[in-house]
């Protein structure tokens, strides 16, 4: 909302400085986000025109002496509408003014023009910065003062303000006065409306009916017949484009003018358009169609009002009025309508039609219905004045939703409840009078209020103290700490769990990444088989990048690793622990906390310690060993089945029998479908819901060992489809080995074919006494005979 | 016997003070001092000699021997130091070459971001909890006071989900303050949580929009919890994040959930309030929303408003280190740039 500071002065004494008032303002919920200065016109004073001659040496030009008071001047003028006795804006040299062609600021100079010299100009809208009519010179009211500087008499503060939804009261000048009143200690003036209604009865002249009275709790109307259409004086035009509204008849104008000015949207009819002279107020019927104001033809359903005439709908109630009872240059008398709608049905009637305007916009926060009948009043005024209009006698109001204003209780502790400061009754009061609302005093620590009616927001005693508050100030009011017991505590094992992955993994040399939960379908494909995808959809997506919700972190960290990898040299480790979003029937998706990881390029960045080699699968296990060992979580890794991890390079992680992810070299296929060129990458995705459960065990202190290890080296020829692992799990089944590394793997020339040669180092160590050799041999030989006998294993020579 | 002392004494000191490694040192003391040395050998021969020359002479090559003896351990003390210094010196490097590479991995600044706003509400008391990312309608807007075709739901931007027709409506929140409902819902008071969170909103992305971005919503409600606990909380907040000098202010503002509503904003830190790009000419930072839980919301919950007040707050999670760091584009959080991430 644009607001005049000029306009605003007409209803309330403002003495501030504007700095301090915009403060107030800003800090009470009126938040003013802009101040804009209209003026700034050095050297340009208002003059009348006293003479015309003609130009001895241009048609079309003439002459002008403009009377400054104490001064006069010629000017060379070629504007078509230059007439004798105009009040005009008279720049003299060395003022500044627009160019009106460039839009650019420049000096006025003497000049000679076509021979004569001008002392001066007579200026447009344009060159003064007001508007953007360059047709002919501003024509000043008549009763503009003599040789008064132009940015006394013209110039004005415009107030930007950010009003917010709950207050459609100071979507108006009055509203906003009633703000700066309040906060400043003064009272406010309403406009004067007495007019004479001259014409005819209005009820023999039109007819208001309201069938749907639940949509329209008022409507008001009033008829000014005999009306002369024109341009609107020029201080009701600079008015409206200072408050952001475009000028366009003293009809049309008039009902800008009082919206802005009381809050109520108005609908200027063509009286003769309007069929039988009749206003239905009613549901539109489905399929009925109304050609608005702004050319659109829209079809209307039932659930929506509209303002009907004799024959059919003529407007949408309270949106936009319709093209066939529009106010036009032929209009001789005008039905002014002033009424008040159901603010639910109005928003949802705009929304379907994707239709907002100023009126919808208020009628949407709920205005009062106490508005329409002033409002209407004073543009009832305004209109006969501007137009020359006559006043039908009398005014048609039907008013169905009329309530009586409730009462509501106020105590003096509800304010210390919510403030957490004491306040008299004598402070309550004052407040609240300040802002329009009636206080009675019930006892010494109670009131009863009565909400002023244009503030529709107030409902509570908790809106009251509101009031007191903001208009106080809330820096004024104490601060302290809640001083109570502090809740149970409740633990949070999954936001602990990710936590110390996130910490872990970092530690291990990896980025943590976030992506977007939202991602395509296309995208999801590329790593998700059809049979397994079916992905929440957004149903008003803003790009189709952004459409499905994710059921999988991949895609966005291998986006992530290619997007990187055109401007890397050195490796990318990414990680993200997040969501994704699982559909179930009839409720809310599963969120399910997952974490993945992808690592490729150089094990060390290059540098003149060298080059490390490529990083690979067992980079990537050599971190999730890390992690698993620092979460206490025994792992183990089984060949697994994953379309999007290389046949060859992939395994399954299982945690006490159950799959909790995988790990593995990234297909070269799908790969290559995420641009990804020049690396092999290693990914895994684990599920932390399942991780859970094991990463919650309480963990168990081990005793130092007392007596010494007895270290034992053996290399032993297997199969070369034998896993290792097994080999190792024998190994480690016997009771006095406390530990097993496999320290080298061997396949080639030294070794049969299809063989390899494994070589651990055995770790002998028992709990309860120093072991003998003997003892060392012989298990020694047990699990060589094991081995032997369950995998064929030999001694390598 | 006695000048032969001397000259022994004379030339093993003079050798001695040439000599350059512990090798040769050695053999001197084998050649001074060894078995088969002459003092080693007049030593020995001494019982040979008659008593006077015994006495005199046995003193004298004594006294050389300790002498001698003194020296080389003084030598080889001197020459050990020599060595030690030119092994060192062999060792020397260009300490300015650069170390070897690691592997770094850090946090995302929003990671370290959220964590570092809930431990100060940790600290104070407050639990953190999170909830839902894909809400009901209810949730997220009926159960806060914004019903269907309330006006305020032009301040929320929303994501709908794709249901079938005649389903609950479902959507992806766009605010964290359906938690406060949810944690109301299932326990009673004292409350005081925090909710850090992924939210959404229906806007086209710019430089200061994002479609995803997160929230911490705070919540605390009791018995005695007034406007000022909020503002002190609140205060104690804004102080420990953006240091002690800040100044703190306090206006009034609308949301439907609560009531009085708040914001809170910081001096600017660029340009201390005079007004800069930063502040947009306000001296002022926006911060974040709060108020009291409007009444109404407390009776939904089956919270008696007569008994319990509470206050809420909710604040955009990446704006703290866009003001911090002056990172100028919300969007270089999401698009996971490394060279933006490593910064952090
Ligand atoms: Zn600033």
């Amino acid at each position: 909302m644009k607001a005049s500071l000029k306009w605003l002065r007409e209803y309330v004494n403002i003495t501030l400085p504007l700095q301090e008032l915009a403060q107030k303002l800003t800090m009470s919920g009126t938040e003013v986000a802009g101040i804009d200065t209209i003026g700034g016109w050095d050297n340009i004073v208002v003059g009348e025109v006293v003479a015309i001659e003609p130009h001895p040496n241009a048609e079309r030009l003439q002459l002008a002496t403009v009377d400054l008071g104490t001064q006069r001047f010629t000017s060379v003028c070629g504007a078509p509408n230059l007439e004798m006795g105009q009040k005009v804006a008279f720049a003299k040299i060395g003022s500044q003014l627009i160019d009106p062609e460039s839009g650019e600021l420049v000096k006025l100079k003497r000049a000679k023009i076509r021979g004569i010299a001008s002392e001066g100009m007579i200026c447009s809208e344009r060159e003064l910065g007001i508007s953007d009519r360059h047709e002919g010179i501003m024509v000043l009211p008549s009763d503009a003062p003599l040789g008064v500087p132009l940015d006394e008499y013209l110039g004005d503060t415009i107030l930007d303000l950010d009003i917010t939804p709950n207050r459609p009261d100071c979507l108006s000048i009055i509203g906003i006065a009633w703000e700066v009143a309040a906060l400043t200690g003064k009272s406010v003036r309403f406009p004067e409306v007495s007019y004479d209604e001259t014409g005819e009865p209005i009820e023999r002249k039109a007819s208001v009916e309201i069938a749907d009275a639940d949509l329209c709790p008022r409507y008001c109307a009033s008829l000014v017949t005999d009306v002369k259409m024109a341009p609107s004086p020029p201080w009701m035009e600079q008015r409206l484009l200072a408050c952001g509204m475009r000028p366009i008849n003293n009809i049309v104008d008039v009902t800008n003018y009082v919206m802005l000015e009381y809050g109520q949207p108005l609908h200027a009819f063509d009286y003769q358009k309007l069929a039988q002279n009749r206003i239905i107020v009613r549901r539109a019927q489905d399929g009925e169609m109304l050609t608005t104001l702004d050319g659109v033809k829209r079809a209307l359903t039932s659930e929506m009002l509209v303002i009907a005439d004799g024959e059919g709908a003529v407007a949408i109630a309270g949106v936009m009025g319709g093209t066939e009872s529009e106010v036009t240059e032929d209009t001789t008398s005008v039905l002014i309508e002033s009424a008040n709608f159901n603010p639910v049905s109005l928003r949802r009637t705009s929304m379907a039609l994707r239709l907002r305007s100023e009126a919808s916009l208020r009628f949407e926060k709920g205005i009062s219905p106490e508005l329409p009948l002033l409002a209407l009043r004073r543009a009832t005024q305004l209109m006969a004045a501007l137009s020359g209009g006559k006043i039908a006698k009398g005014i048609i109001d039907i008013y169905p939703g009329k309530t009586e204003p409730k009462p509501i209780s106020l105590t003096t502790r509800q304010v210390r409840r919510i403030l957490g400061v004491d306040l008299g009754l004598d402070q309550m009061v004052k407040v609240l009078s300040s802002l329009g609302f009636q206080c009675q005093r019930v006892s010494p620590e109670e009131l009863s209020v009565i909400v002023p009616y244009w503030r529709t927001d107030v409902r509570l005693s908790d809106d009251l103290v509101e009031e007191i508050a903001r208009i106080i100030g809330y820096d004024e009011l104490p601060t302290t700490l809640p001083s109570g017991s502090l809740p149970r505590y409740e633990p949070n094992p999954m936001r602990a769990l990710r936590q110390r992955v996130c910490e872990i993994l970092a530690g291990c040399g990896m980025q943590e990444v976030i992506t977007y939960s939202l991602t395509s379908l296309a995208i999801m494909r590329k790593v998700v088989p059809d049979s397994q995808l079916f992905p929440l959809r957004v149903a008003n997506p803003i790009t189709t990048e952004q459409e499905y919700l994710r059921t999988t972190l991949r895609p966005g960290l291998l986006q992530a690793l290619s997007s990187n990898e055109k401007h890397e040299e050195g490796s990318i480790r990414l990680f993200e622990v997040g969501k994704v979003y699982l559909p179930r029937e009839g409720d809310l998706p599963e969120e399910r906390h997952m974490l993945a990881g992808v690592l490729s390029g150089p094990r060390l960045d290059r540098s003149w310690h060298g080059e490390g080699e490529a990083l690979d699968f067992f980079d990537a296990k050599g971190v999730l060993e890390v992690l698993f060992e620092r979460l206490g979580v025994a792992i183990s890794f089984e060949p697994a089945e994953d379309e999007t991890l290389s046949p060859a390079r992939r395994a399954k992680i299982v945690v006490g029998g159950e799959e909790v992810g995988v790990l593995g070299e990234l297909h070269p296929r799908v790969a290559e479908d995420f641009d990804i060129s020049s690396r092999s990458v290693y990914l895994f995705e684990i599920d932390l819901e399942r991780l859970l459960p094991a990463a919650l065990e309480p963990h168990k202190y081990r005793p130092i060992p007392r007596f010494p290890v007895t270290l034992r080296d053996i290399a032993l020829v297997v199969d070369v489809a034998i896993p290792s692992k097994r080999v190792q799990d024998i190994i480690e089944g016997f009771p006095l080995v406390a530990r097993v590394t496999l320290f080298d793997v061997y396949i080639g020339e030294q070794v049969p074919r299809e063989k390899k040669s494994l070589a651990f180092r055995i770790h002998y160590q028992s709990p309860t006494r120093t072991l003998t050799d003997e003892e060392v041999k012989q298990a020694q030989e047990e699990i060589l005979e094991r081995l032997h006998r369950e995998l064929g294993a030999t001694l390598r020579a | 016997m006695l000048e032969k002392l001397d000259e022994i004494r004379s030339n093993a000191i003079d050798e001695l003070s040439n000599l350059q490694s512990l090798n040769e040192l050695e053999d001197w003391r084998i050649r001074y001092l060894g078995k088969k040395s002459t003092l080693t050998q007049i030593l020995r021969g001494l019982a040979a000699l008659p008593l006077e020359q015994r006495k005199a002479v046995g003193a004298s090559a004594n006294e050389v021997k300790a002498l001698l003896e003194a020296a080389l351990g003084q030598k080889r003390a001197a020459l050990k130091e020599e060595e030690l210094a030119r092994s060192i010196e062999r060792g020397r490097i260009d300490v300015t070459l650069p170390g070897r590479p690691l592997a770094l991995g850090r946090l995302h600044p929003t990671t370290q971001m959220v964590r570092e706003i809930c431990d100060i509400f940790i600290s104070m008391g407050f639990q953190v909890i999170e909830g839902p990312e894909v809400e009901w309608d209810y949730y997220n807007f009926e159960a806060l006071n914004i019903p269907p075709d309330h006006p305020a739901r032009d301040m929320f931007s929303t994501f709908w989900i794709d249901t079938e027709s005649g389903e609950r409506p479902m959507l992806l929140r766009t605010h964290t303050s359906p938690m406060q409902i949810r944690v109301m819902e299932r326990t009673r008071p004292p409350v005081r949580v925090v909710v850090p969170g992924k939210v959404y909103r229906y806007e086209a992305t710019d430089a200061t929009h994002e479609s995803m971005f997160y929230q911490i919503e705070g919540l605390a409600v009791d018995e005695n919890i007034t406007l000022a606990d909020l503002k002190g909380t609140l205060y104690e907040f804004a102080k420990r994040l953006f240091g002690a000098e800040r100044r703190v202010r306090f206006r009034c503002d609308y949301f439907p959930f609560v009531e009085p509503g708040v914001e809170m904003a910081i001096d600017c830190f660029v340009c201390g309030g005079s007004g800069c790009r930063l502040c947009g000419n306000t001296g002022w930072i926006e911060i974040l929303g709060a108020g009291m839980v409007h009444p109404d919301v407390l009776r939904r919950v089956n919270y008696d408003p007569d008994v319990y007040t509470g206050f809420a707050f909710g604040l955009g999670v990446e704006r703290i280190p866009m003001l911090r760091y002056g990172i100028e584009d919300i969007r270089l959080f999401y698009s996971n740039d490394l060279r933006f991430l490593r910064q952090f």
